[in-house]
């Protein structure tokens, strides 16, 4: 465990969780040398790997290069451990969430995902027009990027055309059952 | 034959043509889709990349739905979907006390009967012969990059289909139809999946070298079994061009849009007039 005093047991449980993925690497870096985007990390997936197996749990998940983590699997895939290298970006995404340690440009992926989770605790399935919307409003409130906010705004006419947007969105019958695992789920 | 459906979010969202493309060439080969009653969404990235027991449980919840409702099989035509249904399934299968965990908290029994397919899987099941026997049109001009991304073939741990590093199912699949798919090198990389939104950078960069690598093969379209994939190839085509300065115009089909027009399908019946790029 990392002595962080910051941690809660929820933290505890994921650092545990990570280190128990991690115990098999033996730092070939095959994982960083087929990752798509290790090119933009700024520390490479073997590298975070031995922080969390040296107990620096929360220096790894303050890590940029987490988020720019596309989950293609490539590095679960082809590790001759069979560490889930992918599963441990995961825990990291996760730990930092808690701690609340990405910066603005990293946060637009939080947000982004956040407003994906809270949409289908109400819905049970996900209303795109309404994830685009709080996604567009709350990543202006976080880094007040004008182009981000217009970006795209011009597929908007060109999908309405082509019949792709679902403008009320789906819900399911029983969303009290959906709200419940959300609920048993973030304890 | 009647299977299982799990369309997931995309397909009754932006991503209704691949819906459209699925139903028009599977009712053609005489395939009835049963959606399964109440689903919910899996989670996706967002589900496992910020809670792993919520990446469990939603789509622990779908599939205790499909094993209640009796289905031995269902078909979920979204990678993303299909992985992470699979990866629960499997996480459940070895894991008796996780099981009972998560039955809990789905609040339905749940034992991982259900086997997950995806669209190459389906054709599969059909058999060869029996989509030869049925084609009425070769898809002779056609020599497509079939594109595998990610989720369809890896964590091949959990996934087990085709060879992850080097696939070729669907080359298989379309050869039989008189295709002539490309040799290339970007089969399996990523696109950059469902960061479209908020790292489009990204998505830009990894799908402009997709669609150039297949170019560079001579092919004249790129076959896709995944919504997300098709987003960002074909919708996403036109920002890749403005950013990189070249023209690409390179179609983007949905494998079931050529197995469908090999039955004899219009492509306004597949959904292909829906697409971005079209043919020039």
């Amino acid at each position: 465990m990392s002595n962080e005093s910051t941690n809660t047991p929820k933290h505890d449980a994921i650092e545990q969780m990570a280190r128990e993925l991690a115990r098999d690497c033996y730092q070939c870096g095959k994982c960083s040398a087929g990752c798509p985007v290790g090119e933009r990390m700024d520390v490479v997936p073997n590298r975070l790997i031995r922080l969390i197996q040296l107990g620096h749990m929360a220096k790894a998940a303050a890590a940029g290069a987490i988020w720019e983590c596309v989950s293609c699997q490539t590095c679960t895939a082809r590790c001759p451990q069979n560490v889930d290298c992918a599963a441990i970006m995961d825990a990291l995404r996760e730990f930092s969430v808690l701690r609340g340690t990405a910066s603005p440009e990293q946060n637009r992926t939080v947000i982004f995902q956040r407003a994906f989770l809270d949409n289908i605790r109400r819905y049970g399935r996900l209303n795109e027009v309404e994830l685009i919307g709080r996604f567009k409003t709350k990543a202006f409130l976080n880094d007040l990027s004008i182009p981000m906010l217009f970006k795209d705004a011009l597929l908007g006419p060109q999908m309405i055309r082509r019949g792709k947007f679902h403008l009320r969105g789906e819900k399911v019958r029983d969303r009290d059952v959906v709200t419940r695992i959300f609920e048993k789920c973030n304890q | 034959m009647n299977i299982g459906y799990y369309p997931g979010c995309a397909l009754h969202g932006s991503s209704n043509d691949y819906e459209q493309s699925v139903r028009a060439c599977l009712g053609a080969l005489g395939v009835n889709l049963c959606e399964l009653d109440d689903w919910i969404c899996c989670g996706a990235t967002a589900a496992h990349s910020l809670n792993h027991k919520l990446a469990v449980a939603l789509p622990a919840r779908s599939l205790a739905i499909a094993e209640r409702d009796g289905y031995d099989d269902l078909l979920a035509p979204c990678p993303m979907c299909s992985a992470q249904l699979i990866k629960a399934r499997t996480a459940l299968a070895r894991d008796r006390a996780l099981r009972e965990e998560i039955a809990a908290t789905v609040e339905l029994p749940l034992e991982g009967r259900t086997e997950v397919l995806n669209l190459i899987q389906i054709f599969q099941r059909i058999g060869l012969e029996r989509l030869k026997s049925r084609a009425t049109r070769s898809l002779n001009e056609f020599k497509p990059a079939c594109y595998y991304g990610c989720l369809l073939v890896r964590p091949p741990q959990a996934l087990r289909f085709d060879d992850c590093e080097h696939p070729t199912s669907m080359e298989t699949l379309l050869s039989e139809l008189g295709a002539a798919p490309v040799e290339w090198n970007f089969k399996t990389e990523c696109c950059g999946a469902g960061l479209t939104m908020c790292n489009e950078r990204t998505v830009l960069d990894l799908s402009h070298k997709i669609i150039s690598n297949a170019a560079a093969h001579g092919a004249n379209c790129i076959v896709v079994a995944c919504p997300m994939c098709h987003v960002n190839l074909d919708m996403k085509q036109a920002d890749i061009e403005r950013h990189y300065g070249i023209r690409h115009a390179m179609k983007v089909y949905y494998l079931s849009d050529l197995v469908g027009m090999a039955l004899g399908l219009h492509e306004n019946e597949l959904g292909v007039n829906r697409h971005f790029v079209s043919t020039p």
